[in-house]
């Protein structure tokens, strides 16, 4: 069967340099465990290569930007390539992201021969700001797309591959190709190191030595690709989106106005059979593109969670004022994770116990603001508030730092019940009324004899009735930003109450109290 | 019927089994459901328990406010803690606070008494500073929907009417001398009032926490060790340099 493959070369690296935003002639690497996947013509210029560490990459290219492999985003990002080649023709098979297969008879009708159909595709995707893409026309999927591999080595960006004469042009090619990699050092073991060689063997003879998974790929070998393009079904419009003509500029009005597109969103999952457990909102105002975010929910969105987020996000965080930087042109919503509506229907006496605590703490979240309401995970860190993250309720509970390392020099147990969220000026002074400082070899100048733990009122001093420290810190000295240097001290006064104070540039702060 | 619904319901899922039934068949056994607490504040609530339904207050002390949520939270029940930015959950944690049924509005601005209702509406125990003074309407209010709702709200300041009032009238740290040593535990002197024909002052020594990091009740003579320290400023006997500290300075 005519095949027409379509390839885009390194889509990894355009897929993951489009989200990242930078510009396609960058040099970019796609890394995955720590090898290079992809990388841009740019860079692969510079000397990166496929199956390279991080470190030598950048090494032979100091501006490389190092970007992660997201399998998904690559899938993501390919769906609109092939909505935009579906549209020209129907019956596309995504083979992998980057690659897709038509069946080529129709188009080569339609637009008078294989190649000029060809050239109309490769048209449209540069429209799509793919201009490097290349097409192979052949006798069967593997072989069209073998065909727009080898254009890699010519000039022309389309190579058709007259009917019958496949096997002619596999033959020269390694056996690589077949994308079995045991199959293929096994084959050169034996001395078969080219596809026309493989191809030259019985069909029986190969039957009985590999098997049926053998057999398979020598009929593509030979050229006798049967598999027929098995066309994708379109997947369902999802996504909704409201216009807003005039612009408007206050977010009442948008969440006003996205209450009904929010109903049909959840309509229409639930006709699937699906809910949304996690969606992603797209605005995008008059001065370009607006605030992008996804937001999880602990259960799954119903229309008003979702009129809920797009007034948050619109707002920033906390409950602002209601007005805007620029006005909304248009609201996008998209499922971004769905489930299967039964796992998570109700059950006979009522949902789960958590139904009711989700819906009160999502009223006091549509009261106060996305952020308000939080839960605690607990973190690692030497300073008492590095000892646990707030998590705004629905998102993923991750503490921002692992537990897990020993981190020397953390505070001992027990640990202050009442942490400040902005260290207050704090004041001790030793026995001659001069502030108490540290060294930078961390002896002190005085000993601690009177302080005061709210520095706003340096009249009441009290006296201190027993004292511990300095414990140095030295945190992230090689990160200019993050580096800290400070020496703690646990302060106990003379009426019992015990507090944590911190020194940092000789300026005193009341960090915690153990209350 | 319904009765009969909550009881089938009871054993569906056991984080329910901290949080009492809603709506009793009989009015006449509402408020009487208790909570169990750490057994070192038994003695000090009126009724060995936290009610549901009643409101305590609790001045001088978040580690005690921490201790009155350890029972509840442990036993399953969901807690909240609104207006106090500074409540240190990983303290709270060591106390015996299920930080998984924990829930904070550290900001809840001027709507905080919404919140607060929307709050016990779902919650078991709801902790609040109130940022201002709380009417008598108000909270008669609060004290209605407690009831209702068979919660229980903790307030770390005065409240009206409140069930019970713990202070924290004295404390003295053990484990630091002058320059050197950490704290390791600390006594204190918790005065608990009741209301009403309640309204006797009780008194208890209480560990909070002790060197195991334990709320319990002090003995006598644990009491004279505990003056000794911190009236002479020397570290108690046993006392050596943790290994972290080694670890940090070396």
């Amino acid at each position: 069967m005519r095949t027409l493959a379509v390839w885009c070369p390194d889509w990894p690296v355009t897929a993951a340099g489009r989200a990242a935003g930078c510009p396609p002639e960058a040099p970019i690497a796609v890394l995955d465990r720590g090898r290079v996947l992809a990388c841009s013509a740019s860079a692969r210029h510079e000397g990166v290569r496929r199956g390279l560490r991080t470190r030598d990459a950048q090494s032979r290219c100091p501006e490389l930007v190092v970007l992660p492999y997201d399998p998904a985003l690559d899938a993501h990002a390919y769906e609109s390539i092939v909505t935009a080649v579906e549209a020209m023709t129907p019956g596309v098979q995504v083979v992998r992201p980057g690659t897709c297969a038509i069946r080529a008879r129709g188009p080569s009708r339609y637009y008078g021969g294989e190649t000029e159909a060809g050239i109309a595709v490769s048209d449209r995707l540069a429209d799509l700001d793919l201009p490097d893409s290349r097409i192979g026309i052949a006798d069967g999927p593997f072989a069209a797309e073998q065909a727009a591999r080898a254009t890699i080595r010519g000039d022309d960006r389309i190579r058709v591959i007259p009917g019958g004469a496949a096997a002619g042009f596999l033959a020269p090619l390694p056996v690589e190709v077949l994308g079995e990699p045991d199959l293929a050092s096994l084959l050169r073991r034996l001395g078969l190191r080219t596809l026309g060689a493989f191809a030259s063997l019985s069909p029986t003879d190969v039957l009985a030595r590999f098997g049926p998974e053998g057999a398979f790929v020598h009929r593509l070998a030979c050229g006798l690709d049967g598999q027929p393009v098995v066309a994708r079904q379109p997947p369902p419009e999802l996504n909704h989106h409201v216009d807003f003509e005039p612009p408007v500029d206050r977010v009442d009005q948008v969440a006003f106005a996205i209450r009904d597109s929010a109903d049909r969103f959840v309509a229409d999952l639930a006709g699937h059979g699906l809910v949304c457990t996690t969606v992603r909102i797209r605005v995008t105002t008059e001065s370009g593109a607006g605030p992008e975010r996804r937001w999880l929910h602990p259960r799954w969105f119903d229309a008003a969670d979702i009129v809920d987020r797009v007034r948050w996000q619109l707002q920033g965080v906390g409950p602002a004022a209601g007005d805007l930087d620029s006005a909304v042109v248009s609201v996008w919503l998209e499922p971004d994770e769905v489930d299967p509506i039964g796992v998570h229907a109700d059950g006979l006496w009522g949902g789960g116990p958590d139904e009711h605590i989700h819906r009160a703490l999502a009223r006091v979240q549509s009261m106060l603001g996305h952020e308000a309401v939080a839960v605690a995970v607990p973190s690692g860190g030497r300073g008492p508030a590095d000892r646990q993250t707030f998590v705004p309720w629905g998102d993923r509970p991750l503490p921002s730092r692992p537990v897990e390392p020993p981190w020397p020099g953390s505070l001992p147990t027990p640990l202050p019940t009442t942490v400040f969220p902005q260290p207050r000026p704090a004041i001790v002074v030793a026995v001659d009324g001069r502030p108490v400082g540290v060294s930078s070899r961390g002896t002190l100048t005085g000993e601690p004899a009177q302080f005061c733990p709210d520095g706003r009122s340096p009249d009441r001093l009290q006296p201190v009735a027993a004292w511990t420290g300095p414990w140095p810190v030295e945190e992230r000295w090689w990160d200019t930003d993050a580096a800290r240097r400070l020496a703690r001290f646990q302060i106990v006064g003379v009426d019992g109450s015990a507090w944590l104070l911190t020194v940092e540039n000789r300026q005193w702060w009341t960090e915690a109290s153990y209350d | 019927m319904g009765g009969t619904v909550s009881v089938l319901r009871q054993p569906a899922d056991e984080r329910l089994a901290a949080r009492p039934r809603r709506a009793p068949a009989d009015p006449s056994d509402r408020g009487v459901r208790t909570l169990d607490t750490v057994p070192a504040l038994a003695d000090l609530l009126p009724g060995g328990a936290l009610r549901t339904g009643a409101a305590y207050s609790i001045t001088g002390s978040t580690a005690l406010t921490m201790a009155l949520l350890a029972g509840p939270s442990a036993a399953g029940a969901w807690c909240g803690v609104v207006g106090l930015p500074g409540f240190a959950a990983a303290a709270g944690a060591d106390l015996g606070i299920d930080l998984g049924r924990l829930v904070f509005v550290p900001e809840p601005g001027p709507r905080w008494l919404s919140v607060v209702g929307a709050l016990i509406d779902a919650l078991t125990v709801v902790v609040v500073r109130p940022p201002t003074a709380v009417g008598d309407a108000e909270a008669a209010r609060i004290a209605a929907r407690l009831r209702q709702r068979e919660a229980i709200l903790v307030s770390c300041g005065p409240w009206p009417r409140c069930d019970a009032q713990l202070t924290v009238t004295e404390s003295a740290w053990l484990g630091v001398g002058s320059g050197h040593g950490h704290l390791t535990a600390r006594q204190t002197t918790v005065v608990a009032k009741g209301r009403g024909t309640a309204g006797r002052q009780r008194e208890t020594r209480l560990w909070l926490p002790d060197p195991d990091g334990i709320v319990r009740i002090a003995s006598e003579e644990a009491t004279d060790t505990a003056s000794n320290a911190t009236t002479t400023n020397t570290p108690s006997p046993t006392h050596t340099t943790p290994a972290w500290i080694q670890e940090a300075v070396g």
